[in-house]
């Protein structure tokens, strides 16, 4: 896996040299440092493939199985190493089949770069053979998009496309490339962009918002952090720590915070939102100034927001304007990037240690460890449990795996009780909840991370929707541990039926194939749990395996996932059961 | 929260698939854009797109925001109609025996200041700038004689405080402001 290091490109900056369009693509990823792209090839992007061949001793393509199956792989790189994914596509249905990769990467600030061939220029508008509007279709989901239809744009639009997806709030951006383009020549010359004169991607933190919001925390005698991805975006990991053990403020993560810091750290109270741990929730309407550190304060997050945390004076820092004020009011905005911002105040803040209201978490933590946690990881019931499957994988594991997760009650099991050491680790479709987004996604986050553990915990649902994507691993020899929680229904809506709409199980039972016997058929190792008695040695032998790995566990059929804040109400209904 | 009458002003670069970027932030929020004008602006090579909404300055906030946040995108300001100086533009063609057979059709087009732009054998076209409701109202006077085609532009305006493009473009402004 050598070809996976970064490589810089020979270019040479004074003389430019005269090359095809589709080799000048070639060029520009490499001087981005992008050795390693997924897609898939088809007619309007062959020039493309063409020089991929000719430069596969320096650019690595790993073919995936479907064009959505690329996306999510270029995400989960992207997610776990922080650079730019890469996805590549043809035109017409190639290209459509990137828009929920694009729109998840949207929704959940995940920078990457989609290229997609063209029909050639002047078959434009034309109805042609797999001829579409991709960039039309792809606008509302990308932070950017354009149309190469003259080769000499492509350095220029390549190198704007790479920043625009890294910078600031990092977002997918989308490259359309007439074919006519690939196969013209231009002269080649490579200048990384720099600077967009309409573009601000970082604003300028604000000295007298940071005073303002120090002042406020000072004075505050229960002050609640909530924290998310931005922290892990602006690597500001360690000054997030210095803020909240120097102020000694409790702070929970949201699920796309998760690993931003230790799960064991003293002060890191669990998960906000609708599948949250309860104090975290509850307290959210008792603490006096809530500040929010690049979390964009999402309804499964807030609940009804008439009722969220009215009490309390409210500091937000983001990087993005436009997320101030947009759900909830800000009494104190702080914009700019969390490691800046937080580096700013951390001076002015005074040294506090708010014993009492952190007592306030672990009494709610006591009460939510009696009524649910003891029973999902330490059950005696008969039926295994998503939540003892996850504390064996964080025994196995010693938490330091890259846990990959797919949408529904897996994921929430897998959020609620996979724990970390390092950032990074978590690499889950948050935003847009795309079922079929972990076992791509574990292929793109274990290539990015060779030397770690990635596991994917995936439900029997999702798990059926990017399947195919077990190909690529077995012809990749990617080694991914892959576990499916099998409890034969599309668990997630089941739970909504039996709570909300009368046990009335519409479309939501799942018969199920072999699974063993498929994951066998791409000559995976694998193997199966029925029983409680078995679940350690197979969660041992999964993780020890130098090879990919696949177990399905057969959990619980009915199982529910608690707490719950129902659709719509107040964080202060969290239910525990 | 009260809804009123918008103008958001967006200067930007002239790019292909930019009024599609814009334009879906008002779909993606069920807004209607009740008019849209798009034309050069004072600054060479920077576009200009004047946008008329009917919502609450909650959501015309929130929408500048999502304008803003496009990379193509330099500035956008929302104005009330009290803060901006505005006008529209409207065309009236009208069968040319009119202009001589009705008395009245010349006191409207005396009394409502409005251009004759040309006179053919068969039609005339009035030309008329000015608020919406004065074209309205013209329209409405025009109507009992019957007008053969009408067409009312996008509002155009200009804010009457300083829209800093310039001082954007140069790196002077300060975005915390």
């Amino acid at each position: 896996m050598e070809t996976l290091k970064k490589e810089e490109t020979k270019t040479n900056k004074q003389t430019p040299i005269k090359i095809s369009g589709a080799e000048a693509i070639i060029h520009c990823l490499l001087a981005e440092g992008a050795n390693l792209v997924y897609g898939y090839p088809g007619g309007a992007i062959m020039p493309i493939y063409d020089e991929l061949y000719k430069f596969q001793d320096k650019l690595t393509h790993i073919l995936t199985r479907h064009e959505q199956g690329a996306t999510h792989a270029a995400q989960g790189y992207a997610r776990v190493t922080g650079d730019v994914g890469v996805a590549m596509a043809t035109s017409g249905p190639g290209a459509t089949n990137l828009v929920t990769g694009l729109a998840d990467a949207q929704i959940d600030s995940t920078p990457m770069v989609c290229i997609t061939g063209q029909v050639t220029r002047h078959l434009l508008g034309s109805d042609a053979f797999q001829e579409t509007d991709i960039i039309g279709i792809s606008t509302p989901v990308t932070k950017w998009n354009y149309q190469i239809t003259r080769a000499e744009e492509i350095p220029e639009i390549m190198a704007k496309a790479f920043y625009i997806a890294r910078s600031g709030r990092p977002g997918p951006v989308l490259v359309d490339i007439t074919k006519n383009a690939q196969f013209e020549e231009l002269d080649f010359f490579y200048e990384p962009c720099k600077k967009v004169r309409s573009y601000n991607p970082v604003p300028k933190p604000n000295k007298k918002a940071i005073e303002a919001a120090a002042e406020l925390i000072n004075s505050a005698k229960k002050p609640y952090i909530v924290f998310g991805q931005g922290v892990i975006l602006g690597k500001a990991e360690e000054q997030l720590k210095s803020v909240v053990e120097k102020a000694g403020i409790p702070a929970a993560w949201t699920i796309l915070g998760l690993s931003a810091m230790d799960t064991d750290h003293p002060l890191n109270v669990g998960m906000v939102g609708m599948h949250g741990n309860y104090g975290p929730n509850l307290l959210t309407n008792e603490c006096d100034v809530l500040i929010a550190i690049g979390m964009r304060f999402d309804d499964r997050v807030t609940g009804d927001l008439d009722t969220y945390a009215k009490q309390a004076k409210v500091i937000h820092f983001d990087i993005d304007p436009a997320e101030i004020d947009k759900n909830v009011k800000t009494d104190v905005a702080v914009l700019g990037n969390a490691r800046e911002t937080l580096d700013l105040l951390l001076p002015l803040l005074n040294e506090n240690r708010h014993e009492a209201w952190h007592n306030e978490f672990k009494k709610k933590y006591e009460i939510e460890f009696d009524a649910v946690i003891k029973n999902d990881i330490h059950p005696t019931k008969e039926g295994l449990t998503m939540g003892e499957v996850m504390e064996e994988i964080n025994i196995a594991s010693e938490n330091k795996a890259v846990i990959v997760s797919d949408v529904g009650q897996h994921q929430m099991f897998a959020c609620r009780y996979a724990k970390f050491k390092q950032t990074k680790s978590n690499i889950t479709s948050g935003g847009l909840g795309t079922m079929g987004f972990a076992l791509p996604a574990a292929i793109g986050a274990k290539m990015g991370a060779m030397d770690r553990e990635v596991v994917a915990i995936i439900g029997d649902g999702g798990y059926q929707m990017t399947i195919q994507e077990l190909g690529t691993i077995f012809q990749n020899k990617t080694p991914v541990k892959i576990v499916v929680l099998n409890n034969d229904h599309l668990g997630m809506v089941r739970q909504w039926q039996e709570l909300f709409f009368d046990s009335r199980y519409a479309s939501t039972v799942m018969v199920n194939p072999d699974f063993v016997k498929i994951a066998e058929g791409y000559h995976i190792k694998s193997t199966r749990v029925k029983e409680r008695k078995d679940l350690k040695a197979a969660v041992e032998e999964m993780m020890a395996s130098k090879d990919a790995f696949f177990l399905e566990v057969c959990v619980e059929k009915e199982d529910n996932v608690f707490p719950m804040i129902p659709s719509g109400a107040s964080v202060s209904d969290v239910r525990l059961k | 929260m009260e809804k009123e009458w918008f103008t958001i002003s967006v200067y930007s670069e002239n790019n292909v698939g930019l009024l599609n970027r814009i334009s879906g932030i008002f779909l993606k929020r069920h807004i209607n854009i009740e008019s849209l004008n798009v034309s050069k602006s004072e600054i060479e090579g920077v576009s200009k797109f004047t946008i008329v909404v009917f919502t609450t300055p909650e959501w015309t906030r929130k929408i500048v925001g999502q304008i803003e946040k496009q990379i193509e995108v330099i500035k956008a300001f929302y104005h009330t109609d009290e803060e901006t100086i505005y006008q529209e533009s409207a065309l009236f063609k009208i069968a040319s025996d009119l202009l001589f057979d009705e008395r009245q059709i010349q006191n409207i087009i005396k009394e409502s200041n409005s251009q004759i732009v040309t006179v053919s054998r068969d039609f005339f076209v009035l030309a008329k700038s000015g608020r919406k409701e004065e074209i309205d109202e013209m329209h409405d006077l025009l109507e009992p004689y019957g007008i053969m085609q009408f067409v009312r532009s996008g509002r155009i305006a200009v804010s009457k405080t300083e829209m800093p493009i310039s001082s954007i473009l140069n790196g002077y402004y300060d975005y915390s402001k």
